[in-house]
C-alpha cells in the first residue's frame, strides 16, 4: 500500500463521482445509487493499494477487482478512465450501440474489467476461482470483491464464502456494500438478513466494519485486512446509496431516469464537492 | 480419426468413468495448469486417488454446483484448464446461469462432466435423471457438446476437449457400457463415425451414448430381413457434423436419431433443425418423447421410453414408409 494521504484520496474519490454520473448521464439513465456510492472504496483501491498497469490490463501480477454487483459499472468505467486505461470520454458511450461500457461489467469489452458479472452472486464465486488460480501459480496478486446487501439475497453469495474460507483464500479481501436498499425498497423491508455482518463473520471470513464515506478508515481497515493471514477477509462498508448525486441521495434509487435540470444540479454539485476536496 | 468397431454388443469389464480418471491424471501430471473440481462426487468418478495426487489442483468444491462452476470460471481466467464434475442433472440445471454468464458469456473455457446420462440414472430416479442436460447446453452459442458411448470414446474425447477452447459439456455413463469401439480408436470432435454403409442403404440411423449399441443391434436385425441401413455414431451433437448428415440424407433418403435424451431438444431435434435447412428428409425420432425419469432398472427404463434396438427397428420400416 502507499502511504495515506486522506485529501488526494478524497479528491480522487470526488473525481470518480463526478465522473461516473458523467458516464451514466451519457446515456441519460442508469444504476446511479450504487455506483456513485462506491467511490471513496475504488479511490483507495486505485489510489493507494492495487496492483495494475493501465497499459496492461491482463498483467498476471496485477491485483484483481470484481464487481459482483455488476450493476457498478459505470464507477469502475469512470475509475479506470481516470486511472488511464481509456480516455475518460469513451466511457461517455455507456450502453449505446456497439459501446465498450454496458450496464454490468464484462471481461470482453472493458479494459480494466477482470470478470464479467450482473447475475447477482456470480462474481463471488468466480473472484474465489481466480483467487485460488494465482495461489496456484505462486502469485502474491490480491483479489478485491464487491458484493451488494441487497445481493446477499442470493444463496451463492454464501457458497461462495463458504468456499473461500474452507479453501482458506486468505489473498481474498470482500468488501460488503451495506448501503440498506435494493430495488423494491430497504433490505430489511424486502428480506431481513439479520446481522448481516454477524453472519458474514460466521463463514469464517475476518470482518470489519467502516464508514464506507471514509478513505481513511476504508484504508487502515484494508492494512488490517492483508496482515490477516489464514482465512478471507470482509470489510463491511456502511454507505449511502445514492451518495453525493443530488437527485438519488434522498431516494436511495437503483436506477434513477433525472431530467436534464436535475442532471445539471448533480454535476454542479459533484464539481463543486471536488473543489472542496481540492482546497480542504 | 482412427475407429476400429468391434461391436459384439458384450459389456466392457474397464469402468468408462475409468478413460476419464486416466486422462485427467495424464493430463494433470503433463501440465501443471490443468485443473479439475468435484462437487462432492469423487467417490463417483473414481477420482479419490487424483484427489490425493495433487490436492492443489483436484479440488472440492462441496455440494454446492453453482458456486463450483463459478470458481470454474475463475480459475480459467487466471490461465487454467479446468474440468468440472457432477452428476448430468447438476452439472447443466443446478449450474447453468453460472456456466453460461460467468464462464461462456464471459469468453472462459471450462469442460463440464455430467454423469449417469439420461436413464443410466436408474436406481437415483428421475430426480437425478438427465433427459434434457445436453439441451440446455446446446443453447449455449459456441457450446460443444458430446454424447459419448464407450471407454475409448470417452479417452480420446477428453483430449479433444483439452484443445477445445469454449464452454463443453459431455455426458457419459460411468460403468457397465458395452464395449463398441477397440482400444486406441481416435475421434475427432465434431465428426460423426459411420459404422455401416453400402450402396444399397435405404435409411441412416444417428445415434449416440447407450443407444449406438442399439442401433448396432438393429442393423443387424434389420440386414436378417434384407435391409440395408447406414449406422452413424453421432457423438458430437453441437457442433453437429452437418457434412456427414446431409449426405447420408442424400444418399439414403431417410433418417431416423436414437438418443438417450428428451428428443424435443437433443439430437433428434438438432438433425431435424439441420435437414429442413439444408436436405428435407423423412425423419423419425427415438428417444424419450417429453417426459420425466423415474425410478428403475436401466433395462426396465429402456423398454419404458422406447430406447431399444426393437423401436429403433420399428422407426425405420415408419420412415421408409414415408419416403
Amino acid at each position: 500500500m502507499k502511504d495515506l494521504n486522506v485529501k488526494e484520496l478524497n479528491v480522487l474519490a470526488a473525481q470518480i463521482r463526478l465522473e461516473t454520473l458523467k458516464v451514466i448521464r451519457s446515456r441519460g439513465f442508469g444504476h446511479v445509487g450504487g455506483s456513485v456510492d462506491l467511490a471513496e472504496l475504488l479511490a483507495v483501491l486505485y489510489g493507494a493499494a492495487m496492483r495494475f498497469d493501465p497499459k496492461d490490463p491482463r498483467w498476471p501480477d496485477r491485483d484483481w477487482l470484481v464487481l459482483s454487483k455488476g450493476h457498478a459499472g459505470p464507477a469502475a468505467y469512470a475509475t479506470f478512465g481516470l486511472m488511464g486505461y481509456y480516455p475518460i470520454e469513451e466511457a461517455y458511450t455507456l450502453n449505446h450501440p456497439h459501446t465498450r461500457f454496458p450496464s454490468h461489467t464484462d471481461r470482453l469489452l472493458t479494459p480494466g474489467v477482470d470478470l464479467t458479472t450482473g447475475s447477482l452472486g456470480q462474481g463471488a464465486s468466480s473472484a474465489m476461482g481466480a483467487a485460488l488460480g494465482n495461489r496456484l501459480d505462486g502469485r502474491d496478486s490480491r483479489v478485491y470483491l464487491v458484493v451488494g446487501d441487497g445481493e446477499a439475497d442470493e444463496g451463492q453469495v454464501w457458497e461462495a464464502f463458504h468456499f473461500a474460507a474452507a479453501h482458506k483464500l486468505d489473498n481474498v479481501v470482500v468488501f460488503l456494500d451495506m448501503n440498506g436498499y435494493q430495488l423494491d425498497g430497504t433490505t430489511a423491508e424486502i428480506l431481513d438478513h439479520g446481522d448481516l455482518p454477524g453472519k458474514v463473520a460466521a463463514f469464517g471470513l475476518y470482518t470489519q466494519q467502516v464508514d464506507g464515506h471514509d478513505v481513511a478508515a476504508i484504508y487502515h481497515a484494508l492494512e488490517a485486512a492483508h496482515a490477516h493471514k489464514g482465512s478471507p477477509s470482509c470489510i463491511v462498508l456502511k454507505t449511502c446509496k445514492g451518495k453525493g448525486a443530488t437527485f438519488a441521495e434522498a431516494s436511495h434509487a437503483h436506477s434513477s431516469s433525472p431530467n436534464e435540470e436535475q442532471w445539471a444540479e448533480a454535476i454542479l454539485a459533484a464539481e463543486q464537492a471536488l473543489e472542496a476536496a481540492r482546497q480542504a | 480419426m482412427s475407429v476400429t468397431l468391434i461391436g459384439k454388443h458384450e459389456k466392457d469389464a474397464r469402468a468408462s468413468r475409468d478413460a476419464i480418471v486416466t486422462a485427467l491424471e495424464e493430463m494433470m501430471d503433463a501440465d501443471p495448469s490443468v485443473c479439475y473440481v468435484d462437487c462432492d462426487l469423487m467417490g463417483c468418478l473414481n477420482t479419490k486417488g487424483l484427489w490425493k495426487k495433487h490436492p492443489d489442483r483436484a479440488l472440492q468444491a462441496g455440494i454446492a454446483e453453482a458456486n463450483a462452476a463459478g470458481v470454474c470460471a475463475g480459475l480459467a481466467a487466471t490461465g487454467k484448464k479446468v474440468f468440472l464434475h457432477s452428476f448430468g442433472t447438476f452439472s447443466s440445471r443446478r449450474c447453468y446461469d453460472q456456466i453460461y454468464m460467468s464462464a461462456a458469456y464471459a469468453g472462459l473455457t471450462v469442460h463440464v462432466l455430467g454423469s449417469d446420462a439420461g436413464v443410466t440414472a436408474a436406481f437415483n430416479g428421475g430426480t437425478h435423471m438427465p433427459l434434457e442436460d445436453a439441451g440446455m447446453y446446446m443453447s449455449i452459442p459456441n457450446a460443444t457438446v458430446i454424447d459419448a458411448c464407450d471407454y475409448d470414446q470417452l479417452y480420446s474425447v477428453m483430449y479433444g476437449l483439452i484443445h477445445t477452447e469454449g464452454v463443453t459439456y459431455t455426458r457419459f455413463v460411468r460403468k457397465d457400457v458395452t464395449q463398441i469401439y477397440a482400444p486406441g480408436s481416435q475421434f475427432e470432435i465434431g465428426k460423426g463415425v459411420v459404422l455401416h454403409e453400402s450402396d444399397k442403404d435405404v435409411c441412416t440411423v444417428v445415434a449416440s451414448g447407450i443407444l449406438v449399441d442399439e442401433a448396432l443391434q438393429a442393423y443387424e436385425a434389420l440386414q436378417a430381413q434384407g435391409v440395408s441401413i447406414r449406422v452413424i455414431d453421432m457423438f458430437t451433437w453441437k457442433p453437429l457434423d452437418e457434412a456427414l448428415l446431409v449426405k447420408a440424407a442424400a444418399e439414403t433418403g431417410a433418417i431416423v436419431t436414437a438418443e438417450n435424451h428428451n428428443t424435443c431438444c437433443g439430437l433428434g431435434a438438432a438433425v431435424a433443425s439441420c435437414l429442413a435447412k439444408n436436405h428435407p428428409t423423412p425423419l423419425e425420432f427415438v428417444g424419450v418423447q417429453d417426459r420425466f425419469g423415474q425410478v428403475g432398472p436401466q433395462d426396465f427404463l429402456m423398454d419404458e421410453y422406447g430406447l431399444r434396438a426393437a423401436d429403433i427397428q420399428a422407426a425405420v420400416k415408419k420412415v421408409i414408409a414415408r419416403k
